[in-house]
Formats: C-alpha cells, sequence, structure tokens
C-alpha cells in the first residue's frame, strides 16, 4: 500500500469514477475510453468530464449510436492488446450489444483454450427513481451476473467505485462495472493514490449481531442508512455489501448469518430470479442450521416501471420498506433488544 | 481513386470482374501472372481443403466428431484466394466456416483435426469445435458461430492495429470473413460504419454461396447485390469470382493494399457455390437439381486441375501424386486427433479467467456452492 493510501479526500461517486479513469490513462497507454458523447459531450453523466481535453480524441473515442458496433469492437481492439473502457449510455441500451456481452466477451478466452484474453470494462449505470420510464430504468444486473466467463461488480461508495474501477481496467476478464444513477451524486471518502479493490470479494460494511443485511451499489446506502437508525434504538444491524456479484463471496455471506441467525435482501431489481433468490439458495447451503426463520427479500415491485412519481416512488424498495421487514423478520423470532 | 471506387460499385464492372479472370497491372503484387508453380502449389492447397472437408464429413458420420460441422466445400479457390493475400503479419476473423480457412493459416492439420474430435490437441484445446479455430501465434483470431458476431471484434482489431504505427505497404490489416446472410444483420452495418468513420485497416470478405443456409440472396437481401452495400458507408466494394484463385487473390491483396497504405476499408464480395447443404446434416433438399448441378459445373478444384493439365503444367502422374500426398497428409491428421488424449471432468474449470478471481464457482452438477467448515 502506497504512503498516502492513509490520506483520504471527500469527493463524490461521479469524481472517484473520472479520478480512477484518469489514474489509469496516465499508468497505461493501452487504456482507451469508447462510448457515445463520452469527448466533446464529457458523458451524459459526466463520468468523463476533462479526459478528452487531457487525453485527446484517439484515446477519448466518441462513437455512433451502435452499441453492439462499439461493444464488439472493443473485444477485438482488447484482443489486440488494448485496455477498451467502455461507457454505455445506462444499462438498458446494453440489451443492444447483449450478443457482443455474452456470445463473444463471455466466451473467448474458455472458448479458444484461454489463448486470448478480453481485458475490456463496460461501465453503465442502471437503476431507476428519475422518473425516465419503463426503459430507461431497469436493473438488469442479474442478466449479466448468470454468465460464467463475466465478473461482475456494483459498488456503493465512492471509495469502492474507484478501487473497484482501477481493479477492473487491471483485469484480463471482460468486467460488467454497474454503476446507478442515484448514487453519482452521492460523497464518500476516497483513498489518495491507486490501490485497487479485490474483484469477487463481499464487505461487511457496517457490523451487527441481531440481523444482516446484504445488498449491493444503491441499495447498500439505503440498508448502512436504516442500520445505523435502528442502532439507535437498540437493534444491531450487520450490513454486509456484496461489491461482486460475478464472483460472488458466498462465504463472507453465510459467516455474517451464521452470526447474527436472521438475513434479509434489499435489492434494486426485481424480485423473481433476482439476487436475492441466488443469495436465499446459496443461505439455504451455508446457513441453514443457524437461520432463526426464512430468509426475507426486499425487491422492486414487478412492473415495467412506472412515469408518475408516486408510483415509480412505490414501485422501488426504500428505506420504509426495508425498516418494515426487518421488524416483522424480529418479531417472527421473539427478538428482545 | 474515388473514380476507380466509382467504377468498381457499378454493376457493370461487376459483371465483368464476376465472368473474367482479374487482369492486373504490375503495380499490384497478387496482379502479376501466377508461376505455374504457383497455380500447382494453389492446386495443392485446394485439394487439402477438399480432402480434409470430405474427411469431416466421413468422421462425423463416424461420429468421431459432434455439433454442427460446416464445410467449405465448392469454397477452396476463395479460401485458398484469400489466404495467400493475407499477410502472416495480418489478422483473420471468420465465420463458423473455418476449417480450410485454419488451414490456409497455416494452423497445423492434426490439431485442426483434433479440435473437431473434441481433443485436448486441438488448436482450442477441444473447447470449441468445428466452429471456433483459433491460433494467437498464426493471428487466426476466431471462427464465431454467431452470424456476424465475428465482424465488431473484427472491426475493432482494426481499430487497434491504428494503435500500432502509420499506415504504409508494411502496416498490418484486418481480413473479416462472413457469409451472403450475414449482410442482412445489424453488425454488419454497424461495423461497416464504425470502419469507415474511424477508416480503419479492414477488408471485410463476403463468400456470395447464393445461400444462407435454405434462403436465396434475392430473398434475404433488399441489395442483392451484395458488394454494393458498402456504398452507404463510402466503402469501396468489388466483386469477383470466387471460383478463380487468382482473381480472389489480386482482388484481396488490392483490397489489403488500399488497408495499409491508405486506412480505407474495403467490402469483397466472392461468388461462390457450395457444394453440400449449409452443415454435414443438411440434405439441402430445398435446392433444384438445375441449381446443384450449376454448382457442380463450377467447382473450382476439378476445373484448376484441368486447367493444368490441358495447360501442360501437370500430367496425370503428377496431379495424381499431389492429390495422394494429401491424401497422406488428412490421415496422418485423422491418426494424430484419434490417438490423442479426450478431454477429462478435471479439466472443466481451467480457462475460467484469465486474471485469478477469489470465490469463483467450481460446483460440478449436484454438488454445493458453499462448503459447511
Amino acid at each position: 500500500m502506497s504512503a498516502d493510501a492513509d490520506k483520504t479526500t471527500l469527493v463524490t461517486y461521479r469524481q472517484a469514477l473520472n479520478d480512477a479513469i484518469r489514474s489509469e490513462m496516465n499508468r497505461d497507454e493501452k487504456v482507451i475510453l469508447l462510448g457515445e458523447e463520452i469527448g466533446i459531450f464529457e458523458g451524459s453523466y459526466k463520468i468523463t468530464a476533462g479526459l478528452l481535453k487531457e487525453f485527446g480524441p484517439e484515446r477519448v473515442r466518441d462513437t455512433p449510436i451502435a452499441e453492439e458496433g462499439f461493444v464488439g469492437a472493443a473485444i477485438g481492439a482488447a484482443m489486440l492488446g488494448m485496455r477498451p473502457v467502455v461507457e454505455i449510455m445506462t444499462l438498458n441500451f446494453s440489451l443492444i450489444a447483449i450478443d457482443q456481452i455474452v456470445n463473444h466477451a463471455a466466451k473467448i478466452y474458455g472458448m479458444f483454450g484461454g489463448q486470448q484474453s478480453v481485458p475490456m470494462v463496460i461501465r453503465m449505470p442502471g437503476g431507476g427513481g428519475q422518473q425516465l420510464a419503463a426503459t430507461h430504468s431497469q436493473n438488469l444486473e442479474v442478466w449479466y451476473a448468470h454468465v460464467p466467463g463475466l465478473k461482475v461488480v456494483a459498488p456503493s461508495t465512492p471509495a469502492d467505485a474507484k478501487a473497484l474501477l482501477l481493479a477492473a481496467i487491471r483485469d484480463d476478464d471482460p468486467v460488467i462495472f454497474l454503476e446507478n444513477l442515484a448514487l453519482y451524486n452521492t460523497k464518500g471518502e476516497v483513498p489518495a493514490g491507486d490501490e485497487p479493490a479485490e474483484i469477487g470479494r463481499a464487505a461487511v460494511v457496517k457490523d451487527g449481531t441481531d440481523l444482516t443485511v446484504i445488498s449491493y451499489s444503491r441499495a447498500t446506502t439505503i440498508a448502512v442508512e436504516v442500520a445505523r437508525q435502528m442502532a439507535e434504538e437498540g437493534i444491531s444491524v450487520e450490513v454486509v455489501d456484496l461489491r461482486s456479484l460475478r464472483p460472488l463471496d458466498r462465504s463472507t455471506i453465510c459467516a455474517s448469518v451464521r452470526k447474527t441467525g436472521r438475513a434479509v435482501v434489499l435489492e434494486d431489481d426485481w424480485l423473481s430470479y433476482g439476487i436475492g433468490a441466488e443469495i436465499s439458495a446459496t443461505l439455504m447451503e451455508g446457513a441453514f442450521d443457524y437461520l432463526d426463520a426464512p430468509v426475507r427479500r426486499v425487491a422492486a415491485a414487478e412492473v415495467p416501471l412506472p412515469y408518475a412519481k408516486p408510483l415509480e416512488r412505490r414501485a422501488l424498495p426504500d428505506a420504509g420498506d426495508l425498516r418494515r421487514v426487518i421488524l416483522e423478520l424480529l418479531d417472527d423470532t421473539s427478538f428482545e433488544s | 481513386m474515388n473514380e476507380s471506387r466509382t467504377a468498381k460499385a457499378s454493376p457493370r464492372a461487376a459483371t465483368k470482374a464476376a465472368r473474367q479472370p482479374a487482369k492486373g497491372s504490375a503495380a499490384t503484387p497478387g496482379a502479376e501472372a501466377a508461376e505455374p508453380g504457383q497455380l500447382v502449389e494453389f492446386y495443392r492447397r485446394m485439394v487439402l481443403i477438399r480432402k480434409f472437408e470430405l474427411t469431416a464429413d466421413q468422421m462425423y458420420k463416424r461420429a468421431k466428431i459432434g455439433g454442427y460441422c460446416h464445410l467449405n466445400l465448392g469454397e477452396e479457390a476463395s479460401v485458398v484466394g484469400l489466404m495467400d493475400a493475407l499477410r502472416p503479419t495480418d489478422y483473420l476473423f471468420t465465420n463458423y466456416r473455418d476449417h480450410g480457412y485454419a488451414l490456409m493459416r497455416g494452423m497445423d492439420t492434426g490439431k485442426v483435426m483434433a479440435e473437431l474430435f473434441g481433443k485436448t490437441t486441438g488448436v482450442s484445446k477441444g473447447r470449441g469445435g468445428s466452429m471456433h479455430m483459433f491460433d494467437t501465434e498464426k493471428r487466426m483470431l476466431g471462427g464465431y458461430g454467431i452470424v456476424g458476431g465475428q465482424i465488431p471484434p473484427a472491426t475493432g482489431a482494426a481499430l487497434a492495429l491504428t494503435y500500432r504505427g502509420a499506415a504504409g505497404p508494411d502496416a498490418e490489416a484486418v481480413m473479416c470473413q462472413m457469409g451472403d446472410g450475414t449482410t442482412n444483420i445489424g453488425a454488419f452495418h454497424e461495423s461497416l460504419n464504425l470502419a469507415a468513420v474511424w477508416s480503419l485497416p479492414i477488408v471485410y470478405v463476403v463468400i456470395n454461396n447464393r445461400l444462407g443456409m435454405g434462403t436465396t440472396v434475392e430473398k434475404a437481401a433488399g441489395e442483392p447485390e451484395l458488394y454494393k452495400r458498402g456504398s452507404s458507408y463510402r466503402i469501396p466494394g468489388v466483386r469477383a469470382d470466387g471460383g478463380d484463385v487468382l482473381a480472389v487473390r489480386e482482388a484481396a491483396t488490392e483490397a489489403l493494399d488500399q488497408a495499409r497504405t491508405q486506412r480505407q476499408p474495403a467490402l469483397l464480395e466472392l461468388m461462390s457455390y457450395r457444394l453440400r447443404g449449409h452443415s454435414v446434416v443438411d440434405p439441402a433438399r430445398y435446392r433444384s437439381a438445375a441449381d446443384l448441378e450449376t454448382a457442380q459445373e463450377a467447382d473450382p478444384v476439378p476445373a484448376l486441375r484441368a486447367q493444368l493439365i490441358a495447360d501442360g503444367t501437370l500430367d496425370e502422374k503428377q496431379a495424381a501424386a499431389i492429390e495422394t500426398q494429401v491424401e497422406d497428409q488428412v490421415a496422418a491428421a485423422v491418426a494424430f486427433a484419434d490417438a490423442s488424449p479426450d478431454s477429462t471432468p478435471d479439466q472443466l474449470f481451467d480457462y475460467a479467467y484469465a486474471t485469478p478471481v477469489p470465490n469463483a464457482p467450481t460446483a460440478l452438477p449436484g454438488e454445493r456452492m458453499v462448503v459447511l467448515p
């Protein structure tokens, strides 16, 4: 660890991403950026602000609106030794590129017998809550988390956003890097330097003894806030932030629940076949005898997300939903603080 | 330059190109008349592909080969001409009809056969099979099974070349092969557009065997003269006779030369015939007797043999000697593949990731993901 890793600065999630990209572009000239409006427009969400000016149009390459084309082009460039970082404007648009991601990026290393790695990152924000209606508000992380050959990370804090992006860019495999629209303006302490995180590890971001909330990305920020509030009421909630959806750190999840005996999964995606379903199955295998009650899941209502604010708000899980479910679970298990 | 592009994209020029053997100038290396010895070598290569594919067909029927298996039968002149134009320093991406390309790229005949057999000695260690031949060193960056899937990565490979050095006669280039049906998919159009706006050193080659599985080009393509489909992107298109190995080589060399020296992408359409079904299991009942007869009459392998004998380059005995030598080579490939070890279950998770990662799943069917301590 570098000497200045102890120093931290309060920055936004957006700035942390920008810092990580700049740092890697300075460190390795093979790192190039591809995406729609990432140059002169500085990114739809301004993640690439200033980078065109600093690194020029060859390394910060605006693409036509052609997700399948430019994601696939990044694959080919990666096969020849470049380290492309692709921005897809939102996760929703990645469906246009899904053949290249699932049938190509995820397959090339294994299907050709380990001859050729594909060192690329696909960054994209998902998430609802911005009144963008059904096609622009999805959380489709399980689509990618399902696929062997991909690594999928979903940081919840500015510090993890930076450290996991550094790791993703240095990784030789294709990494799906999931951001969330609601997180871009959130702030947090970020260590100086360029120490990467380890992909594939969850983190216990708040210690507790009574119940575990397992979460990732934006939902983790809700879980941490609810845990803080409940601590004041004498309820000790532990929060596990998954950070990596593939691989999934099953042992950290199970270790926490074996300690607390109660588990709630908070996720922004739809309930059926979601991340919570996988966590629940994991706990059946790894913590069944330690559970005082069945695992509870708090996820999005299963509708195409409506535009109307009252409907959108009700469809997405919030702090009130998590708090209610935690209290129900504690009540079901005769919890006394 | 623009004038010659326009001329090439005109239907008249195309028809002419399709009917006549290509004539070139001494300025382009591939345009020189082939030495008799070189044409004999091309014949040997075409016979190698022919024998290899007929053997693959047999081996499939003996259940030595599984899955899908698409053969280059009828396309030998195209494959040989293209691969002779491509330099060892260039990169190749193809579709799933890739055996001949792998062989012509210099990949070992035995290892290509072993890949078909699913053996660990195969070019892709038995992980890919017929559709997925790959060799990093030979710069054969893959046969790809998804129609059109190879085109965006090939385009990106050409993008990577622009970071390596300036355009020039010694610059590297990319060739991306595909079938006629592929020109209808979005990936084709998105990629050509990228190649044009970024000025990439790539040659897209369409093997037009007139059938996308069972669907004719006329039924599938709004512009059935496929070489014209680059015009939306100001990519010059050329149509050549895919049954004429020299015409193919000349057209490919010229297109590659433009890619190298000017970073000018090109679209090359090779008129060809498929002698058999789409894959080894397809009896092609949808084809008329007349169509099949036309294809057989156009078969480039006996045609070149007859030509070489007629002009005195080879006699019957010499031609037969080439064929015997190739048969021995293919028989040795089968023997090598047969004798190679099968993959074993303990190798299942090899090549899961290039960068090792904690918690990567390694459970077999029925095994627990989480093991209690």
